[in-house]
């Protein structure tokens, strides 16, 4: 047994990523042989403050949560950059697919941060259209909506609706424990074999609530795109320049009718993997403070005082703008109604079932029967 | 025009009839393109609508189903095939946990006009797997539909009638019945076809009550005729709809029989059949003269197939349960 075990090499899947990075720790705009960003000043401050507001948005959420107003928050503390670099890269057409915690892609397809709020809060369960917003619904099965992703784009496929510059493009969020799924499996391959239009976004935030990457694989998450015919990177995941460029460049080799991109988001997962979670369970202070010294934030910030295209003033603004949006999230959290208990059986069907009809009358009866023996 | 179709035939018709309607309806499955799938429901459409609406899909039911997920949302009306009943299982969770309730979760913004197709049931000495009924598992999860029909009439129409309907529905094919031959109008508007979620009576009668679907129908017709030889006048109702159950003309039924047996291959152990039993004793409890009983398959593994004759309901065992109906 140990003879055997001992030819096998470790398990490399936490070695050192060669990655794809524009932007390093401390904020030095680095090159890469074939990725760029050519950014205004402007988008750069807007990054900026796309990464800041998101951070400040689930922070609150997590305060809401500790205070009893929601029943759970899944934070995204320490992937902003993944979220809003990737978010960013969507253009207008493009469709995307997110797990339950892609509230950063969310903020940037200019959606209000409230709409995923009352999930969280028990008073619907995310009730939103996606063809409206050109973004699905949460999906809490680990890995469900990346089939639902790969056959929205073979209808895009079906539809004549890629193979230009203003074609559209898919992109299916998931993560790390996702990537040991069948679902997750089987979506690689049928995208690849009908040449689906669409980019797979994996956030390896390194942990699947407790269970390290190493529970999941033996191999860098990228490389398993190769096994299945199509291309696989792995990007900074806290590097927003460079999740930008590489999500940007995905997706339009999608639109092209080139075929699908796997891309690994090569991040940490700050936080607790929700509010229910204690991850001092499963990890060591100090692996949490290597991945503080590579926040996302902090470098762009670094980066934009390096360059000169923002000082003081700026970043207090913008921090001032973060506390308004969290109070008017806060404002509007409190608010939430609770549902009317007879609109349970709302939406079940789209026709309609004559079975739940008489259920739903016959509980509105019972429920009228306490108001009657009140008066 | 009438014509004579064999059910499987008349499943097959239906399908290119919905297909030259709606040009956004889509096949997909294994072995369902030049095949024209294991039991050729598909056959020749692929070769007439070509292989972005009749798709071969990778070998993995899961994916069949998700996708479908996708294309629905994407606007297009996708009709799945599930090779086998026992081959369903690995797509169990897109069905109940997303193709079931994302109208309810969406609050009524995402329709789903899924059609899953699974032949389903024994009696055709097949291996292992091939011979199952599942349609308990999901006329239990609210946001489904399942529907089973028994003859080639109610194939050729309940097909399209349900790929029209905007509500996700499992359709549940008898597959030993595929080669029984029926007359079909299929120059009737759809509109005017008999309503997908009725159930119908199938032959009239005064004594007994007897409730079936799918493949069990012709085992019960059969039985009703054996008794009339004795006698005795069973009244047959074809429930069709699985989910929801169309309850008015069983209710109706059983006020003047008195009796009822319910039947179906599927076991009996939380089965439909409990189901109904629990339903007409509320609703026919001073019209009963004796306890609603239940003709099923055993509370087993479906069996080897040389053992199966045994396992499943057979005319003389709804005789049997007749007759003990009016042990009371």
């Amino acid at each position: 047994m140990a003879k055997a075990e001992g030819g096998r090499t470790k398990a490399s899947a936490r070695s050192e990523p060669e990655f794809v990075q524009l932007l390093t720790p401390d904020g030095e705009r680095v090159d890469h042989p074939e990725y760029t960003v050519d950014f205004t000043d402007e988008e750069y401050r807007g990054l900026y403050r796309d990464l800041v507001i998101v951070r400040k948005l689930d922070a609150e959420a997590t305060a809401l949560q500790r205070q009893g107003e929601l029943g759970i928050w899944a934070s995204l503390l320490g992937q902003e950059a993944a979220q809003v670099g990737s978010g960013r890269a969507l253009r207008p057409q493009d469709m995307a697919f997110p797990t339950y915690r892609e509230h950063g892609v969310l903020f940037c397809r200019g959606i209000d941060p409230i709409m995923p709020l009352g999930l969280f809060r028990g008073v619907d369960q995310g009730g939103w259209d996606p063809n409206e917003f050109k973004f699905g619904m949460y999906t809490i099965v680990i890995g469900a909506q990346t089939l639902h992703a790969t056959g929205y784009a073979m209808g895009v496929a079906m539809d004549g609706a890629m193979g230009t510059d203003d074609g559209e493009a898919v992109i299916a969020y998931f993560g790390d424990g996702a990537t040991s799924q069948g679902d997750v499996n089987e979506a690689y391959i049928w995208a690849s074999v009908f040449n689906a239009p669409l980019v797979f976004f994996c956030q390896n935030n390194q942990y699947a609530i407790s269970e390290p990457i190493e529970k999941q694989t033996r191999v860098p998450l990228y490389r398993r795109a190769a096994g299945f015919g199509f291309p696989g990177i792995r990007v900074d995941g806290n590097d927003v320049l460079a999740s930008y460029a590489v999500t940007r460049a995905a997706l339009d080799h999608a639109r092209h009718g080139q075929g699908p991109t796997l891309i690994e988001a090569y991040t940490y997962r700050m936080g607790a993997h929700t509010t229910s979670d204690d991850p001092t369970r499963y990890r060591i202070a100090s692996e949490v403070d290597a991945w503080l010294a590579k926040d996302p934030i902090k470098r762009v910030r670094a980066f934009l005082e390096k360059q000169q295209l923002a000082d003081d003033a700026y970043f207090t603004e913008i921090d001032e703008e973060a506390q308004r949006e969290a109070v008017h999230l806060r404002e509007r959290v409190l608010s939430m109604p609770d549902p009317d208990p007879l609109t349970l059986f709302d939406h079940v069907y789209a026709h309609g079932s004559p079975l739940l009809d008489d259920e739903k009358a016959q509980f509105a009866r019972y429920l009228e029967s306490f108001e009657r023996s009140v008066h | 025009m009438s014509e004579t179709l064999t059910l499987g035939k008349a499943i097959n018709t239906g399908l290119r009839r919905a297909m030259e309607n709606d040009p956004k309806v889509v096949i997909m499955g294994e072995d369902v393109g030049r095949l024209g799938g294991v039991f050729r429901i598909t056959d020749g459409l692929q070769k007439d609508f070509g292989e972005e609406r009749v798709i071969d899909t990778p070998l993995a039911e899961s994916g069949i189903v998700g996708t479908a997920v996708g294309l629905a949302i994407r606007g297009y009306r996708p009709v799945c095939e599930i090779q086998f009943d026992g081959f369903v299982y690995p797509a169990f969770d897109q069905i109940v946990s997303q193709v079931a309730k994302m109208h309810y979760r969406s609050q009524g913004n995402v329709r789903l006009p899924i059609v899953i197709r699974i032949p389903f049931g024994g009696g055709i000495g097949a291996v292992e797997h091939h011979s199952e009924s599942p349609e308990a598992y999901f006329a239990h999860t609210g946001g489904l539909k399942v529907v089973s029909c028994a003859t080639p009439l109610d194939a050729y129409w309940m097909i399209q009638q349900a790929i029209v309907s905007d509500d996700p529905i499992i359709f549940m094919e008898p597959k030993r019945r595929y080669w029984e031959k029926g007359e079909v109008d299929v120059d009737v508007a759809l509109s005017e076809a008999y309503p997908l979620h009725s159930a119908r009576v199938a032959r009239p009668g005064t004594d007994v009550t007897v409730l079936a679907y799918g493949p069990m129908m012709r085992t019960v017709l059969d039985a009703a005729s054996a008794a009339a030889e004795e006698g005795r006048e069973l009244e047959v109702i074809d429930l069709r709809s699985l989910s929801p159950l169309d309850m008015a003309p069983v209710y109706e039924s059983i006020r003047k029989t008195g009796r009822c047996v319910v039947v179906h291959e599927a076991p009996g152990n939380v089965g439909l059949g409990a189901e109904l039993a629990a339903r007409i004793t509320e609703q026919c409890f001073y019209s009963l003269e004796a306890p609603v009983l239940r003709v099923a398959g055993f509370n087993t593994p479906y069996p080897a197939a040389r053992v199966e004759e045994e396992y499943l309901p057979d005319l003389d065992r709804v005789l049997d349960a007749v007759d003990r109906t009016f042990g009371w």
